[in-house]
């Protein structure tokens, strides 16, 4: 005869209850070791995702994921010039914040170097890749947009022509595609009137000089687009990404880059290092807070077992006047720790699937999570019955006399 | 140790049984040097006013409560030197000691049912032969009809019978009772009374009652008076 489950069956309600707290408490602590996955995820899926065996970014920095790197587009040129090296692609990237629909829209702006990437190896769940040069946007589905809104950033609109999922950077604010010109585009954006003042102030200073009152040709040039001014034209991008031929060693090909002296090049793996040290600080505070909150279940675990041994001192001590061997009164404890703790954690699954998605940074919870979680339930079962055990255990037999 | 009991051996045997408690100026005698024997198949009323020492006399028996000094054998198995264990009590109690109190003392999270076979259980009986001996019991005492109520649905009598089919569950060679019948109509019992006799004879099992209720004096095959934490000497009934 099983006596906690029939100790459970005449008090089910309460234990029920007492289950929902427990389980509302673990779906925190698996919520916390979601985010702090999805945080390391979502740190990673770009870089994941572009398969890129290299990255080139400027000189002394640590590249476009840890902090401002900017380089010359065209040395995606440069790159391909490098023996062994299969393909250079621009990297543009950039969080910024517009408003959109009276609401503010926080995005990762991310360039694809149309048309060879066109964004259809991206995970897709509506809508198309991109097609065509400008004005088309591929937008993830945290953002809220929906396939055909136009969304005005910097001086153009642009169309949302494909939903992703789960395509979040390390802040956890959606990424948005674009191509690469739309993306510096927007990176660069200026008001018109900061370049009308731009314009006139350098065909200012042109006029103070000799120059340009030598030559009144460069004085109309000057006050003209940046963009036909060659010592001005050079646009920037954050990064190149590197794909060698087959066969071919990365590290020899980076040997060679790493010779160029106004650039800095990383392998793949090492780009996911900085990535992850970038990010430690906020790692180390969920993974502090979920610690926390295991020692927290454990103790209010612990109080609510040595509780319900409470209640049942009279029962146990009837039960040892029968002669009762200990190990009886220990599994009525113990069991009923572990169904608690087992019920708590299908609980917590169950309201976690069904919470986790209206979390403002995505929760992935892994099959890794969950067993984890499930070790430390046992684990918090147990320690925290020995609490009741051991009150159980000191409970008199003559105390039924009393 | 492993207990060894003799069938043919008195069920209880007590020497000299003394309890203190506390010390120095603090110190109360409530059992002082009491020598009783209860043969197989006896029923022993224990009489005596409140204070007495009759529960301290109980207790001590049913190795919950030992003596401070004194020598028990139950079956002919030496269980306590003072309050020195000769066996392990807890097990000796399960095998061989059956208690009925007077207040029933039912696991409120189980049936009637299931407090009669959780006492076999805990003897290691098998769940189904643990069952059909519960019910039986039920049946003889007349509660089969509720076996399935929890203690929280039936009435103090019905109760009380189902602690008295519990401590008749193992077929211990001694069961104590104490004041078994005061939650019971006179005609329950009596029943109740009548019931321990035929299990101390047909089982050879060895009964002391303590109780109030001299109605049912004939029933008793001998009667022990307590006064004082002392017995006095035996009178039969």
């Amino acid at each position: 005869m099983n006596l906690a489950i029939r100790d459970i069956r005449h008090k089910l309600s309460r234990f029920l209850l007492t289950a929902l707290g427990i389980g509302l408490l673990l779906m925190i602590v698996m919520g916390m070791a979601g985010i702090y996955q999805g945080f390391t995820e979502d740190a990673l899926s770009f870089l994941n995702r572009a398969q890129a065996d290299l990255w080139i970014v400027q000189k002394a920095t640590r590249g476009p994921f840890a902090e401002i790197s900017r380089i010359p587009w065209d040395l995606e040129d440069r790159a391909y010039a490098v023996t062994g090296v299969a393909e250079a692609r621009a990297f543009v990237t950039q969080i910024i914040q517009r408003e959109y629909q009276g609401k503010p829209l926080r995005l990762v702006v991310q360039g694809l170097a149309w048309p060879r990437d066109d964004g259809s190896e991206l995970p897709l769940m509506a809508g198309r890749a991109l097609g065509q040069a400008h004005y088309e946007m591929i937008a993830d589905r945290s953002l809220g947009l929906r396939l055909d809104d136009r969304v005005p950033l910097g001086k153009d609109i642009y169309t949302v022509v494909g939903i992703t999922a789960g395509m979040a950077g390390p802040t956890g604010d959606g990424f948005a595609f674009f191509t690469i010109p739309d993306a510096i585009a927007i990176q660069y954006d200026t008001p018109g009137e900061a370049i009308r003042l731009e314009r006139e102030a350098r065909r200012s200073r042109l006029h103070r000089q000799d120059l340009g009152n030598t030559q009144p040709l460069l004085l109309e040039r000057a006050a003209g687009p940046a963009s036909q001014l060659p010592a001005l034209g050079t646009q920037y991008v954050s990064a190149i990404m590197v794909n060698v031929e087959p066969g071919v060693d990365p590290a020899r090909v980076a040997k060679v880059i790493s010779g160029w002296s106004d650039v800095t090049v990383y392998s793949n793996g090492l780009q996911q290092e900085l990535m992850l040290k970038s990010i430690e600080r906020n790692r180390k505070q969920l993974g502090m807070f979920r610690t926390l909150l295991v020692i927290i279940s454990a103790i209010i675990m612990s109080l609510i077992l040595y509780t319900l041994t409470l209640d049942k001192v009279h029962d146990i001590a009837v039960l040892k006047l029968m002669g009762a061997r200990n190990r009886t009164v220990v599994a009525l404890i113990l069991q009923e720790a572990l169904l608690l703790g087992a019920l708590g954690y299908g609980l917590a699954y169950g309201i976690g699937l069904w919470v986790y998605p209206y979390f403002p940074r995505r929760v992935a919870i892994t099959n890794t999570i969950l067993v984890q979680l499930a070790v430390i339930v046992v684990a918090i079962s147990i320690i925290s019955s020995l609490l009741g055990i051991w009150k159980a255990m000191s409970v008199q037999p003559n105390e039924v006399l009393a | 140790m492993r207990a060894t009991i003799q069938s043919d051996a008195p069920s209880v045997e007590a020497q000299s049984l003394t309890k203190v408690y506390g010390h120095g100026n603090t110190e109360v005698v409530a059992m002082r040097d009491a020598s009783f024997q209860v043969r197989r198949g006896e029923v022993v009323a224990l009489l005596g006013p409140s204070g007495a020492g009759k529960s301290t006399l109980l207790t001590a028996v049913g190795l919950v409560n030992p003596p401070t000094s004194g020598r028990i054998t139950i079956s002919g198995c030496p269980v306590l030197d003072g309050p020195r264990p000769l066996v392990n009590l807890r097990a000796f109690r399960r095998k061989y000691i059956g208690f009925v109190f007077q207040k029933a003392n039912l696991i409120p999270f189980l049936s009637a049912l299931e407090n009669v076979q959780v006492a076999m259980e805990i003897n290691d009986a098998p769940a189904r032969k643990a069952r059909k001996r519960a019910l039986e019991l039920l049946d003889y005492l007349g509660i089969a009809d509720r076996w399935h109520g929890l203690p929280s649905t039936l009435s103090g009598g019905q109760q009380q019978r189902v602690a008295v089919a519990r401590a008749l569950a193992n077929n211990p060679s001694l069961i104590l009772a104490d004041e078994p019948t005061a939650a019971l109509d006179s005609h329950r019992g009596r029943q109740v009374m009548e019931l321990f006799r035929m299990v101390a004879h047909e089982h050879k099992a060895g009964v002391i009652v303590v109780t109030h209720d001299h109605r049912a004096l004939d029933v008793f095959d001998r009667i022990l008076e307590m006064e004082d934490g002392t017995l006095r000497p035996p009178t039969t009934g």
